[in-house]
């Protein structure tokens, strides 16, 4: 049990370490060439999507419509949290022609948490981790062929993702 | 060498897949420290990913995401050996970048 514990104090001092050294790095020379093959590459952040504090608001300006419900778009998502920091849902869809998907958390701050863009070639389905502040319906919305797709389910939390 | 970004592109014949973890705090702007006080946000906004020059996923994140984000996704083509290029920038207007070859 001791090795073990040592194992992962060294592991993790250099990740830190890494992390140190990847900061200086960031600071210094990468900055120059990333910014704009970021810019040109498509097109802006939806700043003003990220502001809205309730669901319909957070879509309409981000997508400029609203959803219809549709049992093809798939959610994995666990049906309790027991840590609302981290959230793993996954989203999937038998569309074509998809263009955007994006999560919605109701009840958070704010409501948007991410958007992917989802350029042609690429498979309409993506995993990542979120954050929930409390017990709350999760929204995935998908763009396909122009018209906007929902799917959304209640993940429930035991502990909030939001500190205190 | 060191980075921010780790990331790991699998060809399956077909598609490529693609994992991404980062280190990054992601704070969201609601979350007080110790002393009561908010910490400021701090968040990556934007994750891309290029392949052949192209973009083939483009992550806007806000502060919702957790903290040292991953991400899983895959694209049709690909071919073993070849490079993809990742970048993020935050809303501090720091950035980072790597590529990474197919396994």
């Amino acid at each position: 049990m001791t090795i073990v514990t040592s194992e992962f104090s060294r592991t993790r001092r250099l990740m830190l370490k890494s992390a140190g050294v990847a900061a200086l790095i960031g600071l210094g020379v990468i900055p120059l060439g990333v910014p704009q093959a970021l810019a040109a590459a498509n097109d802006k952040y939806p700043e003003d999507a990220f502001k809205q504090k309730n669901e319909a608001d957070a879509i309409k300006a981000l997508y400029g419509k609203t959803p219809e419900p549709s049992d093809k778009v798939k959610m994995d998502a666990p049906e309790i949290a027991e840590n609302g920091a981290v959230v793993p849902i996954s989203a999937t869809t038998t569309l074509s022609d998809v263009t955007s998907i994006s999560f919605l958390v109701t009840e958070n701050p704010v409501t948007l948490v991410a958007s992917y863009r989802i350029p042609a070639g690429t498979l309409p389905s993506v995993a990542n981790r979120i954050k929930m502040a409390k017990t709350s319906n999760v929204t995935v919305v998908v763009e396909a062929g122009g018209k906007l797709y929902s799917a959304a389910k209640e993940i429930k939390v035991t502990v909030g993702g939001c500190g205190g | 060498m060191a980075s921010s970004i780790r990331v790991r592109a699998t060809s399956t014949g077909d598609t490529t897949e693609v994992q991404a973890l980062i280190q990054h705090p992601m704070d969201s702007g609601f979350v007080k420290d110790a002393k009561g006080e908010i910490i400021p946000p701090h968040f990556i906004q934007e994750l891309t990913f290029e392949y052949d020059g192209k973009a083939v996923f483009v992550a806007d994140w806000g502060g919702g995401i957790s903290k040292d984000p991953y991400v899983k996704f895959a694209f049709k083509g690909g071919n073993k050996g070849d490079e993809i290029k990742i970048g993020w920038v935050d809303n501090k207007g720091t950035s980072d970048a790597t590529t990474t070859k197919i396994q």
